[in-house]
């Protein structure tokens, strides 16, 4: 099977390349990318007028899978990242049971060779149940393919295990993510806080509750000599404490999900509880603090932190109501309009922020439309736009923080190991 | 005049000063009602209120329930521990099947923040808020209002303060809501960790000086300080708490001389406020009481004939 992708813009910071051309795949890699390709038999698709770029590479997913399908699972997960342009994911452990065993691990492994519709990676715990109380056995973990270790959703209290933690990860060679969250401090709050959280009644969520562990996580890393990955920054404080961590020359990466750089904290008002995730939508100012920090490589990529919830879960009092968004199927609509039509980032720069940035630092070979590689790639419409609504949805659960909202850049293609997988 | 075109009512912060004028002014009628001797009007005859309370209340309850018999409509009283509640029913399901029912008003008194909106948006029927959580207690804002206006005459231009756990008050947010709207200078006063962040952008002055909130006011709304919380959120001495920000004669000497002491109740004498207080001329704390049930006719008159059902 081959398929000539013809006179797209091919945005490939990987290979420095942002000019009209073809790209030829062949089987399941890239055999060519020029000018002006011709080749007799192969399946043709116009992309003039549209960008051509690699498929996303998602390291903030949660599939749900095993034990809690009701929400999503690895197949109505990818299907929905395949439809956002996501070629790969990084599924997040809080599953039930936990990914924090080799059983577990291999389980999921499991599902994912029956099921997965895209390249799904698997990221383990760093304690056991994400409990915070025993280390994993991370060369276990590593041994049955886990990539990364986090204990997404909670933060590990106490230093010391955290500090063993960060040695096992650098000694194992996995990347460490940071869940970077105080529960004493933020513990029973729904909602940033702040004139939202009074204007409502509710129990607001301070910016010091992520900043402050973030820093201790920092920290820990360091003495460890470790490097650590911060998800989901939300608040400027975050922010300036890793640009100045970065000035120091530590090994820190962090992301943010789109929602952090395209609402805010307004969008509570009226009880939506879509808008309520972990951490919260914060202040106008964090949310342009998180775009400065995409532009100047602060932050170095954008993750979905696509959480199914379902409507059981949704549809009730606020605070008693699931925290998180799905993302997987809007976040690189969201990342055009808001950075690359307000002018934040340039094409190339998104590519890096959403696929080649991500693939580096999960040591994976994704994210580039080099010669030889996976023929993961997205087709897109830059100037198209259309609204989020809920029918169209192919998560298995509806709970987007931008149904309603208009998004101007639409996935026309999604091509994953050389095949059509959405059009 | 306007007319009444909101299904629900959910909180001040949503309505136009015409539309809480009309409240206010409807309830003039109805409180004339209630000094006949036959307090009883059939202007909800035929209609059904039901009173769903998920928190402890006797005041609010009681008072929309004699708010309804005297506007002639049939009451049911859902005490969420006697009910399928306690067997799990959603919120949700649960005004459902009360809408099925074929009532026409639900009175909703909740301890989530919201609870009354995420209701409204589920129900076609009206939903009345009687305090969801923190967030709005608007019958009770409209009552202090409504004695408020009888006492002195008007609304715009009184200086209000209110006293007491601002942070954890649906009665605070309402009345700083209302009244702004109204015309009224409303000041909040309170130890600093119960004043939440940017109370003021809702138009309200902040100060923690208790001296300062009631020097030239004409009123002061005394919260109740719910010391009961188990959450270690409340002022940590009932005593200081008692000396440095508590309602005394001592106190009221140097203010003005007709200040209007109101109070939602139920009263901690001697920690909030003084018994002498509480109990002295300056008192209107049972008027208030009086008023709610005018107040309440009103607002279930009014959206039972919401033009936009």
């Amino acid at each position: 099977m081959k398929l000539l992708i013809k006179g797209g813009r091919i945005v490939d910071p990987a290979n420095k390349r942002d000019e009209a051309g073809d790209i030829l795949l062949e089987g399941a890699r890239i055999s060519k990318v020029a000018k002006n390709i011709r080749c007799a038999g192969a399946k043709i698709i116009d992309a003039k007028g549209k960008v051509v770029m690699p498929g996303l590479v998602d390291m903030h997913v949660h599939l749900r899978q095993p034990g809690l399908e009701d929400k999503e699972t690895v197949a109505t997960g990818t299907q929905a990242a395949l439809k956002g342009g996501v070629t790969s994911v990084l599924a997040m452990p809080n599953t039930t049971p936990t990914i924090d065993c080799p059983e577990s691990a291999e389980l999921l492994k499991k599902i994912v060779q029956k099921s997965a519709k895209a390249s799904v990676y698997i990221c383990g715990a760093i304690t056991e149940g994400r409990r915070g109380g025993k280390l994993t056995e991370i060369s276990q973990l590593k041994a049955k393919g886990v990539i990364a270790i986090s204990d997404d959703g909670a933060s590990v209290d106490s230093d010391q295990l955290f500090l063993k933690a960060f040695k096992e990860a650098k000694r194992h060679k996995l990347l460490l993510i940071c869940h970077s969250e105080d529960k004493a401090l933020s513990r029973g709050g729904v909602v940033n806080l702040g004139f939202v959280s009074t204007r409502m009644g509710l129990r607001g969520i301070s910016s010091e509750s992520e900043y402050k562990r973030l820093q201790r996580d920092i920290n820990l890393a360091q003495k460890a000599g470790a490097a650590v990955h911060i998800a989901h920054v939300s608040c400027k404080e975050s922010v300036e404490i890793i640009r100045r961590a970065k000035e120091k020359g530590l090994q820190v990466t962090a992301e943010t999900a789109p929602h952090y750089f395209a609402l805010t904290e307004e969008e509570v008002v009226g009880f939506d509880t879509n808008m309520k995730m972990n951490p919260p939508l914060r202040s106008r100012a964090d949310l342009e603090a998180v775009k400065k920090g995409l532009k100047c490589g602060i932050i170095d990529l954008i993750a979905s932190d696509h959480a199914p919830h379902t409507e059981n879960e949704k549809d009730i009092e606020f605070d008693r109501a699931a925290f998180g968004t799905i993302g997987l199927e809007t976040e690189l609509a969201v990342s055009i309009t808001e950075l690359v039509h307000m002018k934040i980032l340039s094409w190339p720069e998104l590519v890096r922020k959403l696929a080649l940035n991500p693939a580096k630092i999960l040591g994976i070979d994704k994210g580039t439309l080099g010669l030889g590689c996976d023929a993961d790639l997205v087709i897109v419409s830059p100037e198209e736009e259309w609204i989020v609504n809920k029918e169209d949805i192919v998560s298995k659960s509806k709970n987007s923080a931008f149904l309603g909202k208009k998004l101007k850049g639409k996935v026309e293609y999604t091509i994953c190991g050389g095949k059509i997988a959405y059009c | 005049m306007v007319a009444w075109q909101k299904k629900d009512l959910l909180g001040l912060e949503n309505l136009t000063a015409e539309e809480i004028e009309l409240i206010l002014s409807t309830a003039e009628s109805f409180k004339e009602v209630t000094t006949r001797e036959i307090k009883k009007v059939p202007a909800l005859r035929g209609k059904t209120v039901v009173n769903l309370f998920y928190e402890p209340s006797t005041r609010t309850r009681v008072s929309f329930e004699v708010a309804a018999k005297r506007l002639s409509a049939d009451v049911i009283n859902i005490a969420t521990e006697t009910s399928s509640v306690k067997k799990g029913e959603t919120l949700i399901d649960t005004g459902k099947n009360i809408q099925a029912l074929k009532a026409d008003i639900l009175v909703v008194r909740h301890s989530a923040s919201g609870a009354c909106v995420t209701l409204a948006r589920h129900l076609g029927i009206s939903v009345i808020n009687a305090g969801d959580g923190w967030h709005e207690h608007p019958t009770q804002a409209l009552l202090d209002i409504f004695t408020l206006k009888e006492k002195l005459g008007k609304i715009k231009g009184l200086k209000v303060s209110i006293v007491g756990d601002i942070a954890h008050s649906r009665v605070a947010r309402s009345n700083i809501w209302g009244l702004s709207k109204l015309g009224a200078q409303v000041t909040v006063c309170a130890p600093k960790m119960l004043i939440p962040p940017g109370i003021e952008k809702m138009g309200a002055g902040v100060t923690c000086n208790i001296d300062q909130a009631l020097k030239d006011a004409d009123a002061v709304n005394v919260l109740r300080m719910q010391f009961e919380r188990d959450e270690g959120e409340a002022f940590p001495n009932q005593l200081e708490y008692f000396k440095q920000f508590g309602i005394t004669t001592e106190r009221l000497k140097s203010l003005k001389k007709n200040i209007v002491v109101m109070h939602p109740g139920p009263l901690n004498r001697g920690i909030e406020i003084s018994s002498e207080v509480a109990d002295g001329a300056n008192s209107v704390i049972l008027e208030q009481v009086t008023n709610g049930i005018a107040v309440r006719m009103a607002v279930l008159y009014l959206v039972s004939g919401a033009t936009t059902k």
